[in-house]
């Protein structure tokens, strides 16, 4: 038998992050819940950065540690940060993979690696 | 804190303090312009084996990052840096240029055409870096087509005080030399893609840019749509119309749509602000690509407004003519 495929490879690998990142930009950004937080901050590399985002949570490669993520919010969670925008963020990929017309077993391993993080992105 | 080096000099950078603000503070003359990190005019090369971070070179070309150029406005290092200002021998040489001539397109825009003394190797909508003496310089986007045109043509719009753009109206000559340096920013026309949609947007000087790529375009046998929509407050501000009129009748895929945002608007223009009466005319840009040139906040916005009606954000392309608030 092959090797088993991951999740990653399993959603499309970079491509796959490539079709996502517009849609859930996109969403992100029209979402009153959380796209203060995303406001007047340079678009280019705010797309950047949800590729980055996409990656870690397709479970494809990426370098980053508990204490980036920590790192990483932690003016966030200074501006308010709380379990209802992770949430709304975990709610909001969904959709976007749902649009991609990704499976719900899929989608549903997506979140939890999201869900994974959420102590580190909230600091606590 | 870091420290920076220049020269013989050892400067403490301050908390949040860019490395622009810390050198120019001590008198060490930088060139600068935008301080925002677009215009290229603050480069400035690591040495002595330190490497500047990564997000002081967003924009700069591969050759350049290589380098160690970067952009000092826009340049926060957590570590200890050694820096120079470029050298006169190497890639971003300047290299000097003779003013062919002069013309005032509409009342505040002067049309600049440059013959430069060594070949340049740009695309028409990138910028140049005009330098009025050694610490003053100032980016203008190219108007101008390579193969089709023989000069480097600026358009320049007259800023009320403005340094720059005031001594470039008022004692710039024909058959002067001046300096300059680039080109830079990757607002241009690629290849490829040739039935795709392209929507300009522009104000003011924000034409320049846009007049090089629709040319560009048809040059490279573009055959997918193209509407310009250029805007100004009256119809004093608009400019080419002439020329751009021209084109729509030569070429069938081409829609030019002139806008004033200023009140009575007579036939043959839209009414309303540029990137509202675009957006009216294309709500759905899916698949269409953009290109945004002129007001920083009319691009801010347009920038925004393109991406939420469907354009990938790979497809939007952008200049903002960011001014220096406070300049030298
Ligand atoms: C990538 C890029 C491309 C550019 N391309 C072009 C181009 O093709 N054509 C062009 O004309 N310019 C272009 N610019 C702008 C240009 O580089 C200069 O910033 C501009 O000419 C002003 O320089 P200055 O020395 O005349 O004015 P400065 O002496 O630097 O400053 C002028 C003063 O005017 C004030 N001011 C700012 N905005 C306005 C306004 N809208 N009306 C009145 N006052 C204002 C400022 O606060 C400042 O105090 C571009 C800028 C960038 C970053
Ligand atoms: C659900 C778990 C989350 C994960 C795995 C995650 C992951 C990431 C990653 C990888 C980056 C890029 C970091 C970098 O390269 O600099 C990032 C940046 C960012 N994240 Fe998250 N994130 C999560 C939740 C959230 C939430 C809930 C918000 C706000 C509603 C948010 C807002 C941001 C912002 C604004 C940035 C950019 C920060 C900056 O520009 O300084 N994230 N995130
Ligand atoms: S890029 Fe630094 S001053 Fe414009």
């Amino acid at each position: 038998m092959s090797q088993q495929e991951s999740l990653y490879e399993k959603l499309g690998g970079e491509a796959a992050v490539n079709a996502a990142v517009d849609i859930f930009y996109r969403k992100v950004l029209s979402d009153d819940r959380i796209s203060s937080f995303f406001e007047g901050v340079n678009m280019e590399t705010q797309a950047a950065k949800q590729k980055s985002f996409l990656t870690m949570a397709f479970g494809g490669p990426h370098n980053y540690s508990g204490l980036d993520m920590r790192r990483g919010h932690a003016h966030l969670v200074e501006r308010g940060l709380n379990d209802s925008h992770v949430d709304a963020v975990i709610e909001d990929l969904g959709a976007t993979l749902r649009e991609l017309g990704v499976k719900e077993e899929l989608i549903a391993q997506v979140a939890a690696i999201a869900e994974s993080t959420r102590n580190d992105v909230l600091n606590r | 804190m870091a420290n920076i080096r220049y020269a013989k000099d050892n400067f403490e950078l301050g908390e949040n303090q860019s490395v622009l603000d810390c050198l120019t503070d001590r008198g060490v003359p930088v060139p600068f312009s935008c301080r925002s990190g677009v215009c290229q005019t603050c480069l400035m090369r690591a040495t002595g084996g330190t490497k500047p971070p990564e997000a002081s070179q967003q924009g700069l070309k591969d050759t350049l990052k290589l380098q160690n150029y970067f952009l000092a406005c826009v340049c926060h290092p957590d570590t200890d840096l050694e820096v120079a200002l470029p050298d006169d021998d190497d890639i971003q040489a300047v290299i000097p240029a003779t003013v062919k001539s002069l013309k005032l397109l509409n009342s505040e825009i002067m049309y600049v055409a440059l013959e430069c003394h060594a070949p340049i190797d740009y695309r028409a909508g990138q910028f140049i870096n005009l330098f009025q003496d050694q610490s003053v310089g100032r980016s203008y986007s190219l108007a101008s087509v390579p193969h089709e045109d023989d000069h480097l043509h600026l358009h320049v719009r007259r800023l009320p005080q403005g340094r720059v753009s005031g001594w470039i109206h008022e004692e710039l000559r024909p058959g002067q030399t001046v300096q300059i340096r680039g080109p830079g920013g990757d607002c241009f026309y690629t290849p490829g893609n040739a039935e795709q949609g392209l929507v300009l947007i522009g104000t003011g000087s924000g034409l320049a840019p846009l007049y090089g790529i629709i040319r560009d375009a048809f040059s490279q046998g573009h055959t997918g749509p193209i509407r310009l929509f250029h805007g100004s407050r009256d119809q004093n501000g608009l400019y080419l119309t002439g020329e751009l009129r021209d084109l729509v009748r030569q070429y069938p895929n081409f829609d030019y749509i002139p806008c004033l945002s200023g009140g009575d608007v007579a036939h043959h223009f839209a009414a309303g602000r540029v990137h509202d009466v675009a957006f009216r005319h294309i709500p759905n840009l899916k698949n269409w690509r953009v290109f945004l040139c002129g007001h920083p906040e009319m691009v801010k916005t347009a920038k925004r407004n393109a991406f939420m009606a469907g354009a990938s954000m790979k497809d939007i392309y952008a200049d903002a003519f960011n001014v220096s608030q406070s300049s030298t």
